[in-house]
């Protein structure tokens, strides 16, 4: 898994019937100080987070192995929302 | 499997519930002379790697299978901790 924080949400209505009443959102991934890197992905909430919440989110074939994205066409699903993170013992403030 | 370093950990109350109970660890990816290599990963750790542990873990769906539950959201799992690595030409 790696670490991200919730920056937005995508709403599509168009788009594979599979993927109705899924929620997608926009993830930025972060460095291990919580600042933000380039990258970013859309990934399918399973958890309720919410925007500006730091995340952490499984990709691949194990995104499917949730209840509500098993056998639909999904790479990327937030799977937990992160309460603390320590990085060689000190634990990283969100700003 | 990859060879890495626990440089962290992971607290999170809110997750899929099939996680719950499930320790999280930061792992550093290193190479065979224990360099650190590529982005840090989130792993399950069911085997209870300590901070600073050399480890070896697996990636994508297959990271499951060392947890109680078989069906659950994570792509890295810890599966092994280092006790030495001996290269063809010298030893670590």
């Amino acid at each position: 898994m790696i670490l991200g924080k919730v920056i937005g949400t995508v709403w599509s209505t168009r788009k594979d019937e599979n993927l109705v009443g899924m929620k997608f959102l926009i993830v930025k991934h972060l460095k291990l100080d919580y600042t933000e890197k380039d990258a970013f992905t859309v990934a399918v909430d399973s958890v309720g987070a919410g925007v500006g919440e730091v995340v952490l989110f499984a990709q691949g074939s194990s995104a499917r192995q949730t209840k509500l994205t098993k056998n639909k066409p999904v790479d990327a699903v937030i799977m937990a929302i992160v309460d603390k993170l320590d990085v060689n013992g000190k634990p990283v403030k969100d700003e | 499997m990859n060879l890495g370093k626990v440089i962290g950990t992971i607290w999170a109350t809110r997750k899929y519930e099939a996680l719950n109970n499930t320790k999280m660890q930061l792992v550093q990816p290193l190479d065979f002379e224990q360099n650190e290599i590529g982005e840090p990963v989130i792993a399950v750790d069911t085997i209870g790697a300590g901070p600073g542990e050399t480890i070896f873990y697996i990636t994508s769906s297959e990271a499951v299978i060392p947890m109680d539950v078989d069906f659950a959201p994570v792509d890295a799992a810890i599966v092994g901790i280092v006790d030495s690595i001996n290269l063809e030409n010298n030893k670590q």
